[in-house]
């Protein structure tokens, strides 16, 4: 196929905001091993900042996944089973339900931060401990756990499965174990990818919430750049990359596989 | 047999109770409260008109109003050229192209500040090629423009994303009848294309718009001398400690953002009925 000088120029253009989103990420990657930033990497290729990165910070990092797994858990525990009521009982009342639980995604994250310090705050053990990151996280990623869960028990033949397993004799937790959940399994996926994801990068309200003693991946970001020298953050960020990428890699991967089967389903 | 029993009223309001408790004592009750806070400092109730009133609150609710609009236009110019030439061209490295473009959805604004440091901050790429090529050093970081570069770096991925789902449910037998009928690329694409966009340009922009509003770790890390809302908020809280005024400004934040993103959502809801 000849290609026309349109499709050059918007190559060109597509290129070069590519560019823009890339070669900062290269560039820290590269800060990240380069022994002076300042002198360039003809100082010399190092792994010390990466090691020095890992001595200071390696608490945040655990930190972290720990708190996006258990984020996960509990926006499925609680998230799935609500899901499955919302798309059981259409009416005004789930409608306004629906709405509330995305308003801390819409609304920005200073002002959740600020409305958990105040009211929870006077509870000192609570306060400082990480569960109280878990709780700022678990009500911004909630709706992403709900949503894609949502949409799946919304199509067509659920119902009527879980009708017949009724009619058979088997009663709700039967039917909820063996029927609902194997059929929505895609959607608590791409829900917990999705929430792991957020949380391990969530800054706005963990920011505000955090001690110095419950200090996660993002909040130790902040405090590498404002404090350390540049090869330390940027080594710091290298870490990151090195969780956030394969987690993206394996939502695109998820997703296109889903669209995939949808496509072949809507042909057949 | 679907007629609702009374246990099964019983049986859903138990399964959604602990999503609804949850929700309760860890947002609506302390939001509830919040408001309330920003009502009990020495101004009462006109805390919530010292953004309006105050100059220095005024200057950076306008300072933040027009740079995320400034973002968000920018924004959607941007993705949609790029976002319709990736869902309608095939060639090699394409996958490659989408990919890079939506990993930085996950940075969080303190590590998109500190990226556009590294590209344009005192040690900064570009720094570094306008002193060759000019020798003036050009540094961006840390003013408006340092600031614009680094919303403009989160929006992109999440507007070229919206932009190519929506671009392929686009019904190209419309492109194709317009072609046929003689129609110009330029008027398929003001006629045709960016009709059957509009729903989903309205939405993604009206998200981008919020998420700039609300901005708070990109211009943390820039640490810029213009103070956008969210950084005022911030300073208020912590360097202060005037809780009413951060609670009251907080508040005012989370209704503009809230109001614009449900006007969007009717908004870009009507076009896709009248589109039907």
């Amino acid at each position: 196929m000849k290609r026309s000088p349109g499709f050059y120029a918007q190559l060109v253009f597509t290129l070069l905001v590519c560019a823009f989103l890339v070669v900062p990420m290269v560039l820290s990657i590269a800060a990240g091993v380069t022994t002076n930033y300042f002198v360039g990497i003809k100082s010399g290729l190092t792994l010390k900042w990466v090691f020095e990165v890992w001595e200071l910070y390696s608490k945040t990092i655990f930190l972290s996944l720990g708190i996006a797994i258990a984020c996960v858990a509990c926006t499925a525990a609680i998230g799935v089973p609500a899901a499955y009521v919302l798309a059981r009982r259409q009416g005004r009342m789930t409608r306004l339900i629906e709405e509330l639980i995305v308003l801390p995604v819409a609304v920005p994250g200073l002002a959740t931060a600020l409305a958990l310090i105040q009211f929870w705050g006077p509870l000192a053990q609570f306060r400082t401990s990480w569960s109280f990151i878990l709780v700022g996280h678990v009500v911004f990623t909630l709706p992403f756990m709900v949503r894609p869960v949502l949409a799946l028990m919304l199509t067509g033949g659920l119902r009527d499965l879980e009708e017949a397993a009724a009619t058979l004799g088997a009663g709700f937790a039967q039917r909820f174990f063996t029927v609902v959940l194997p059929n929505v399994k895609g959607g608590v996926l791409a829900g917990a990818l999705m929430v792991l994801t957020l949380s391990v990068g969530e800054f706005n309200i963990t920011w505000m919430l955090h001690t110095p003693l419950t200090m996660t991946l993002p909040v130790g970001l902040a405090d590498s750049y404002a404090s350390m020298r540049l090869e330390i953050g940027s080594a710091y960020t290298i870490i990151f990359f090195l969780i956030i990428i394969p987690l993206l890699l394996a939502m695109q991967y998820w997703n296109n596989m889903t669209s995939m089967d949808k496509r072949k389903g809507g042909a057949s | 047999m679907s007629a609702r029993a009374p246990s099964a009223t019983l049986l859903h309001g138990a399964l959604i109770a602990p999503a609804a408790a949850f929700f309760l004592a860890f947002w609506l009750l302390p939001m509830v409260r919040l408001v309330g806070v920003g009502a009990s400092g020495p101004l009462g109730v006109s805390a919530y008109w010292a953004v309006l009133t105050n100059a220095n609150y005024f200057r950076s609710l306008i300072y933040t109003l027009s740079l995320s609009a400034i973002v968000t236009l920018a924004t959607l110019v941007i993705s949609t050229i790029a976002g319709l030439f990736l869902e309608r061209n095939r060639f090699p490295g394409r996958s490659l192209l989408v990919a890079t473009l939506t990993f930085p959805l996950a940075f969080p604004g303190v590590v998109v500040g500190f990226l556009i440091i590294l590209l344009c901050g005192r040690q900064g790429v570009i720094g570094d090629l306008t002193k060759w090529l000019t020798g003036e050093k050009l540094v961006l970081a840390y003013s408006l423009s340092g600031l614009f570069l680094g919303y403009l770096y989160f929006s992109i991925p999440r507007v070229i994303l919206t932009v190519m789902a929506a671009a392929e449910k686009l019904d190209h037998a419309l492109v194709e009848a317009a072609r046929t009928l003689g129609a110009s690329p330029w008027q398929i694409m003001r006629d045709v294309t960016l009709p059957a966009l509009t729903p989903a340009l309205i939405s993604s922009g009206a998200i981008c718009f919020a998420t700039s509003v609300g901005a708070f770790g990109t211009a943390f890390t820039l640490a810029t001398n213009i103070t956008v809302l969210p950084m005022v908020i911030y300073g208020e809280f912590t360097n202060y400690a005037n809780f009413p005024i951060a609670a009251a400004l907080s508040i005012v934040l989370g209704v503009v953002t809230w109001v614009v993103l449900a006007a969007a959502r009717s908004l870009a809801g009507n076009t896709v009925a009248a589109a039907a």
